[in-house]
């Protein structure tokens, strides 16, 4: 059973579903982010999302565009995303990755599948990359034993919801509005939609990210979703000033909000 | 007709192109894909496009010889496409009316476009304009800068022009605002991309628009008496470049030159010459050659023309390069703005800088290939944009004016 699917399961099994957490590495620095990554494993995340920064990133709004520009200002590389898997495998969550294609291409998709499984990841979520684009990284990827989580929009054809939950292991990441990463008010039916689609797809587990950023849309969402990702409202806390103590309060609020549901 | 390289389908030429696309877009390219595959079948479309080229871009554009430039290309012959005769100064405007009327056909109302130099942000306000389309150009805050009179125009023209304050500040960071727009808004809006590059269908949507350029000088050169020994045109993305080759892809003796922009030089790593100094790699949708670091993070690129400063490279362009088909040569700054005085200076016509470095590419094959040879240079754009950079370039500002 892959790391993803038993902390699934354990959380199923404490009643409840996990969040997961997402935060650029090398933001505002790489020892500052990996301390971030921590305190996001002591505040209640089950599973941290780790993103290398990239110069071009199409799906991210402005917050995480800041926070990946500043990182690479920074000098931070793809090899930093590794020691931040390994960070926070050792804090006790669950790592995964986000990373857009050309850090992956530029490394090799092998290589790329065995350093994160050497480095103790679990799997890849893929902003621009959809299965039937890259067929080489899904058999890397199976070949490692690291799952690959695909994204599914509002937009997704039936066809092609089908394709995408088929080549997705781990969970299926559904972007619930049409739209770059980033904070919004209402979620609620858009959301819904999108993961009972992708569940009637064959859709083991549906995670919905893009968009959440308080505890009580955090407690709407895992009434129906089967996980709640969190990026842009935890990158904020932290800030250009690296506020452990305000990411803290707010991965605190989130947890609870994912805890309180049903 | 098997084994012809003209109108490559895509999605693929050779291992380069594809869709690196975010999942949410791709319907939408689905949707456009399957539209332009219908509307490029379907005669009304073709008729209703043949008629804005004739009467509203005023196609076919001419040839012109240019003796007195030639003189400095080592005797060769020399004629240029005139592309910059088109309406709003550019080939840009031979893209943007077809997808403008793909846009109607999609029944979408808003377009969103990138510009670097301004001129396919001009082109696309103005078909927005003639078609009733609401407009939003996106551009990089350093090209507004340098190219603040097209910044004017496309307002004129009704579009509204967001600067992009993010990255490097040009084109690439122009496109990546444009994606995510295009992801928000995908519903109502279609994307008018103005060059071969990015997913699939644009590459060779974008090439078939301009293929005309080429469908016009290959029967205009046979009527004046043969085809050229070499096509020579600027690649920035590579539009205007592809356009002027493909109807030459199967003329073996036709040798087709992309002339990419070597800024201060490549040894110096400040430059845009994609195909000499860059290596395959993602950017914007597709798998072509891109300037990038050992991580693959996109290199800023630099080049005195914005509108071919850009770290990438239309995929079939790539593909082009690497089955040997086309040689893509290195044009500095300097070599560009050299030809940009000759060609005024000899000749009466200010091309666009962009285009300059095709017209660098004619002096050196010229050299090379001296008397009895016969070169078509595609004049991409006119240069009334590029006037107060020019004079600045060559000191010809007022006294306190020329200093930036």
């Amino acid at each position: 059973m892959s790391a993803l699917a038993e902390v699934f399961d354990a959380c199923q099994a404490e009643g409840r579903v996990p969040l997961v957490g997402y935060l650029p590495v090398g933001y505002p620095d790489v020892p500052t982010s990996l301390a971030a990554m921590r305190v996001l494993v002591e505040a209640g995340c089950d599973i941290v999302e780790i993103g290398p920064p990239y110069s071009d990133p199409v799906l991210d709004g402005p917050v995480i565009q800041h926070a990946a520009a500043k990182a690479l200002e920074g000098g931070v590389k793809v090899d930093d995303a590794f020691a931040a898997v390994r960070a926070v495998a050792e804090a006790g969550a669950v790592p995964v990755v986000m990373s857009y294609a050309n850090l992956m291409l530029q490394r090799g998709w092998s290589r790329f599948a065995a350093d994160l499984k050497a480095a103790g990841g679990a799997g890849v979520i893929t902003p621009d990359l959809t299965p039937d684009a890259a067929p080489e990284w899904v058999e890397a990827a199976r070949e490692e034993g690291v799952d690959t989580i695909f994204l599914v929009a509002p937009s997704t054809t039936r066809e092609r919801m089908r394709l995408t939950c088929d080549a997705s292991t781990g969970f299926v990441y559904a972007t619930p509005l049409m739209g770059v990463t980033g904070e919004r008010a209402a979620l609620g039916d858009a959301a819904q939609r999108v993961v009972s689609e992708a569940r009637a797809a064959g859709a083991a587990r549906v995670c919905i990210g893009v968009g959440v950023s308080t505890g009580a849309q955090a407690t709407e969402i895992a009434g129906f979703a089967d996980g709640v990702i969190v990026g842009t409202a935890f990158v904020r806390a932290l800030g250009d000033e690296g506020d452990l103590e305000r990411l803290r309060a707010k991965v605190t609020e989130l947890a609870e909000g994912v805890r309180a549901a049903r | 007709m098997t084994g012809s390289l003209q109108e490559a389908p895509g999605p693929y030429f050779g291992e380069f192109g594809g869709r690196f696309v975010p999942e949410a877009l791709m319907a939408a390219l689905d949707e456009l894909t399957d539209a332009y595959d219908k509307a490029r079948i379907d005669p009304e479309f073709t008729r209703e496009l043949e008629r804005l080229a004739r009467e509203y871009t005023g196609r076919p554009s001419i040839i012109t010889e240019v003796p007195r430039f030639a003189a400095h290309c080592g005797g060769a012959r020399v004629l240029l496409k005139r592309e910059d005769l088109n309406h709003t100064g550019s080939h840009k405007i031979n893209n943007v009316l077809g997808q403008a009327l793909l846009t109607k056909r999609l029944g979408k109302s808003r377009v969103i476009a990138e510009t670097g130099a301004g001129q396919h942000g001009v082109a696309t306000a103005t078909a927005a304009a003639l078609m009733g389309l609401e407009c939003v150009i996106y551009m990089g805050e350093e090209d507004t800068e340098r190219q603040s009179l097209n910044v004017a125009r496309m307002r004129l023209l009704g579009a509204e022009v967001i600067p992009v304050a993010t990255g490097t500040r040009t084109l690439r960071d122009a496109i990546n605002e444009a994606f995510r727009d295009w992801v928000a808004n995908v519903e109502t809006t279609n994307y008018v991309f103005g060059t071969a590059a990015g997913p699939h269908p644009f590459p060779a949507m974008v090439r078939d628009f301009q293929r005309v350029i080429s469908v016009e000088s290959r029967a205009q050169m046979l009527e004046l008496g043969g085809l050229p020994d070499a096509v020579l045109a600027c690649v920035g993305g590579g539009s205007n470049a592809i356009g002027s080759f493909d109807a030459f892809l199967d003329d073996a003796g036709v040798r087709l030159i992309g002339c990419e922009a070597a800024g201060d030089g490549v040894e110096t790593g400040r430059h845009a010459a994609t195909l000499t100094g860059g290596r395959p790699g993602i950017l914007h949708g597709s798998m072509s050659y891109i300037l990038q670091d050992e991580d693959g993070q996109t290199q800023p690129s630099h080049s005195i023309s914005a509108g071919l400063d850009y770290p990438g490279v239309g995929p079939e362009h790539t593909w082009l390069s690497s089955i040997g088909r086309a040689e893509y040569w290195p044009v500095t700054d300097a070599e560009a703005m050299e030809a940009f005085r000759l060609l005024t200076r000899t000749e009466g016509i200010l091309p666009a800088i962009e285009s300059a470095h095709a017209l660098a590419g004619a002096i050196r094959l010229g050299r090379e290939l001296g008397p009895g040879s016969t070169l078509l240079v595609t004049l991409s754009g006119r240069g009334d944009k590029d006037v107060e950079q020019a004079a600045r370039w060559f000191e010809m500002l007022p006294e306190g004016e020329g200093d930036a």
